[in-house]
């Protein structure tokens, strides 16, 4: 998927920032509420802010302005740090804010912060200490090289040492320069290093502000349903018992969807339970899951779009020794993060604010600007923590909603999608069938290789200019294409197919988690036929690319492959380049019986190049993992009539401590490449790597998701043809 | 009228009694620090003390509480010195992501290491395993919790 980079230079003087009427944040916290670090801030002014991302105060409080949003991910923390590194303060003692949409603010997800902040945020901090080091100079008559910047002082040649906030004023005169000196790597004091999360201390002590903790002076709090079908609408609504129900203050339609409002939730909850409605259900109402599933079938065979190739894998086929063929199976998914769906907003005749949290400011403001025909500047979004994206918050259509139902009425309403509408009217990760065939030589390595993926375009809807010319998502090509491996001759194809009642959306790992599962699965089987240990299979297709090599060795070296295990115990491995990062992974599980699955361990070896923050990688593994093993052993989202079978979390299984693993060990290799993304790399790795241990232990292959769906019984569903 | 011993101070509320707990204490009163999450004891985000117990507030009327029992949130803890190891051993390992699951986390953690100084792996699990998080943050909470029981001393 794509990432907005800024499309003005990297360096960009801060243009829409609040002025006079700018938003305080700290106005709407209860009283007693202190700004503790890692406390969103905004702020309207300070006399030196050289750039987008940095403000100094002459009373020296240092904020920086963050393009992407905080979900989990710790990019707060690593932004803050590429700064400070360059600019020279202490990472701990700076305030910390959420660029506005217009201002800074950009698409966070896809894994590609990392990759796209890199230098921006580097050169922000330089340039800002460049000018300080300038207006030290000037005072002191130095050269500005001779003033040396750290920790939030300046120091001069004979001694001489200020605040940077008492250099700030005069900094602010002079010109943004437009190339500075970076640092060296050899030079960095904190890029590389362990640093704690700087919005740990407010998450720990429950002060951290999420979209749903929202308070607004005289807000009110809706209960929202929306038609159980999509496509459908409401049709005729009887408001008099919902009207009765203590707290309930006014009822809200808009084509789709209702809302009862009221001055807590749980009066708003009664409401919307004690209220009629008759949807009118309309195109979709007789979809099933099963209808999904047969609209792929009908895609395995028949055209589809050339998305790569390269060498001819029709000779490869004919040639071959022998053939292989398999097909594979992912289903729908649904993000269900902790934070339902939330957003507080308050439509005036002039202005709008929105207190919510979104991984597309920019998106979110357009929308209510279009729904409540305001003028963008009149729209402020105040960004708050998110209690979980892996894509939810790309979408924005609950900000939509909100300005529907909120320019209604005068006061700010909070609407709040109960657990049961998040998971059942969220957008689901698409349901895929993949169908591979492989061409071998005598020893059982590929000579051609063809894929067929049939399923949605998920870009076509969410950015349409981001569809290829000849109809194809390249997201499809993140661990199919883009792979650690090369093939004599390949050929990948894309049969498109657009699911009936369901929207389909991006969901933690995007392609690379469909992806590897299918590839990554049929090379362990693509070993096993060939007798060949599938770690030895995997090294023999590397071993003339030294990066992927490196953590495949690390890998089976740290999680002792090929040491004997207990019975009923298997490994399984992964490798995979996604991101810009090479991660390869071994899972080890036991089965006591086929559907009681512990997993012992698992061991990950990562080459994510430059490492900002180290700790933070082995964290969003481990989380990345926990997140994909959730999904691949429990998770599916059918539909009977038109409507989401699973509601809550006894219906949709969220991996429980006692299920996880008994220990992930990550270790990092050392890189000088630029860095990679990771925050998704683990989620991707999760699926083949135990599927592939499942498969070890029982002695069959696992193509279905999820793996303890009954699909993957050893009769019955076993297609390949050995050739 | 209801009245609520919370955090050490009489609170007096006008709802209904079936209203849970959970949204006296965000909608009502205003504390946002206790999240919600399923609101059908599925995921633990809701978390508080009662009497020292760890409670789902979300699926507890407030009109079964009684004026007398103590009700504990994740804004109460100050003078806890569990609480303050707890806090402690969470920022030492970075247990924390997205955070939102976390006061729920750390209510239970703080409910089981003051029954049990030093659970062992399994009671960590029983204790801990009614709490979800989604971004996947267990093999760090039960770090943090073992971190806790051995900064008290507590050996097996
Ligand atoms: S919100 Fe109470 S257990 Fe989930
Ligand atoms: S830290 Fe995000 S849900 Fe637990």
């Amino acid at each position: 998927m794509t990432s907005k980079h800024p499309s003005s230079p990297a360096i960009r003087r801060r243009q829409v920032l609040g002025g006079a009427g700018a938003f305080v944040l700290a106005a709407i916290l209860p009283a007693g509420r202190s700004r503790g670090a890692g406390m969103l801030v905004e702020d309207a002014t300070a006399p030196f802010a050289p750039n987008a991302y940095i403000r100094i105060g002459s009373d020296n409080v240092i904020t920086m302005i963050l393009p992407n949003i905080e979900m989990g991910q710790g990019i707060y923390t690593s932004s803050v740090m590429l700064m400070a590194e360059e600019l020279g303060v202490d990472p701990q003692s700076v305030r910390i804010e959420a660029a506005p949409p217009g201002g800074g603010a950009e698409i966070t997800g896809g894994s590609t912060s990392s990759m796209t902040e890199w230098m921006p945020l580097r050169q922000a901090g330089a340039a800002a200490r460049a000018m300080l080091q300038q207006a030290a100079a000037a005072r002191w008559s130095c050269a500005p090289d001779a003033c040396v910047a750290q920790d939030g002082y300046m120091t001069g040649p004979a001694g001489q040492r200020l605040p940077y906030g008492e250099l700030a004023a005069e900094a602010a005169k002079l010109p943004v320069p437009k190339d500075v000196a970076l640092k060296t790597p050899a030079q960095f004091r904190l890029i590389g290093r362990p640093m704690h999360r700087l919005d740990s201390q407010v998450k720990v002590d429950g002060q951290a502000t999420f979209g749903i903790d929202a308070q607004v002076p005289g807000q009110k709090v809706g209960a929202v349903a929306a038609c159980p079908v999509i496509g459908g609408h409401v049709g005729h609504v009887d408001t008099q018992a919902a009207l009765k129900i203590r707290g309930v203050v006014t009822v809200l339609q808009i084509e789709d969807a209702v809302c009862v409002v009221a001055d807590h939730y749980w009066a708003a909850r009664k409401g919307l339970a004690a209220l009629d409605v008759q949807w009118v259900e309309g195109p979709n109402a007789a979809v099933d899951t099963q209808a999904i599933y047969r609209q792929l079938e009908g895609g395995l065979s028949g055209p589809a779009i050339l998305a790569d190739h390269h060498g001819d894998t029709q000779q490869a086929m004919t040639r071959a020794h022998g053939r292989y063929s398999a097909t594979y199976r992912q289903p729908l998914l649904a993000h269900a993060t902790m934070e339902p769906i939330n957003c507080t907003i308050h439509v005036r005749p002039d202005g709008c604010d929105i207190w919510t949290g979104t991984q597309v400011a920019e998106r979110a403001r357009d929308t209510t600007a279009e729904v409540t025909g305001l003028p963008k500047d009149r729209i402020k979004l105040h960004s708050q923590y998110i209690g979980g994206g892996f894509g939810r918050r790309l979408e924005h259509e609950y900000v939509t909603q909100a300005a529907r139902f909120g320019r209604q009425v005068s006061y700010p309403l909070k609407i709040i999608w109960s657990r049961e509408e998040d998971i059942t009217r969220d957008r689901f990760r698409p349901a895929y069938l993949d169908h591979l065939e492989a061409g071998l030589d005598e020893r059982g390595y590929i000579t051609g290789l063809t894929h067929r993926i049939v399923g949605p375009a998920v870009v076509a809807r969410w950015e349409p200019s981001g569809l290829g010319a000849n109809g194809y998502d390249d997201d499809l090509s993140v661990g199919t294409v883009i792979t650690p491996y090369t093939y004599p001759a390949y050929r990948l194809e894309f049969a498109r197919r657009e699911p009936p009642g369901v929207i389909t959306a991006w969901w933690r790992g995007v392609g690379g988690t469909r992806g590897l599962f299918v590839v990554e699965g049929f090379i362990d089987e693509l070993a096993q036929r060939a007798g060949i240990d599938p770690v030895a299979y995997r090294r023999e297709m590397v071993r003339n690319n030294p990066r992927a090599l490196a953590v495949l060795e690390r890998v089976a070296r740290e999680s002792g492959w090929g040491a004997p295990l207990p019975p009923n115990c298997g490994r399984g491995v992964a490798l995979q380049f996604a991101f810009g990062s090479y991660l390869a992974t071994v899972v080890e599980v036991e089965m006591p019986a086929p559907h009681d699955i512990r997993i012992r361990r698992v061991t990950c070896a990562v080459d994510c190049g430059q490492v900002i923050n180290p700790d933070q990688i082995a964290a969003q593994i481990e989380g990345g993992l926990i997140f994909g093993f959730s999904a691949a052993l429990y998770n599916e989202i059918t539909l009977e009539k038109g409507r989401v079978q699973q509601d809550n979390f006894h219906t949709w299984r969220v991996m429980r401590m006692n299920e996880a693993p008994k220990r992930i060990d990550v270790h990092l290799i050392e890189s000088g490449e630029s860095p990679g993304g990771i925050g998704e790399t683990g989620t991707a790795a999760a699926a083949p790597a135990l599927a592939n241990a499942m498969a070890a232990v029982q002695k069959r292959r696992y193509r279905y998701l999820p793996l303890l769906s009954p699909l993957n019984q050893p009769s019955g569903h076993e297609k390949e043809q050995q050739g | 009228m209801l009245t609520l011993q919370i955090n050490g101070k009489s609170v007096e509320v006008d709802v209904d009694p079936d209203t849970p707990l959970l949204w006296v204490l965000r909608d009502v009163l205003g504390m946002t620090g206790t999240k919600y999450g399923c609101g059908i004891a599925e995921c633990g985000v809701c978390t508080v003390h009662v009497d020292g117990r760890p409670v789902r507030s979300c699926s507890l009327p407030v009109g079964l509480i009684g004026p007398h029992k103590a009700i504990t949130t994740i804004e109460g803890l100050q003078a806890d010195p569990v609480a303050a190891a707890v806090r402690k051993a969470w920022l030492d390992i970075d247990v924390v992501q997205c955070g939102y699951c976390q006061p729920g986390q750390i209510m239970a953690a703080i409910a089981l290491l003051k029954k049990i100084p030093n659970p062992t792996d399994e009671q960590i699990e029983a204790g801990m395993s009614g709490n979800l998080c989604r971004c996947g943050t267990y093999m760090r909470i039960r770090a943090a919790i073992r971190n806790v029981a051995a900064a008290q001393g507590v050996t097996p």
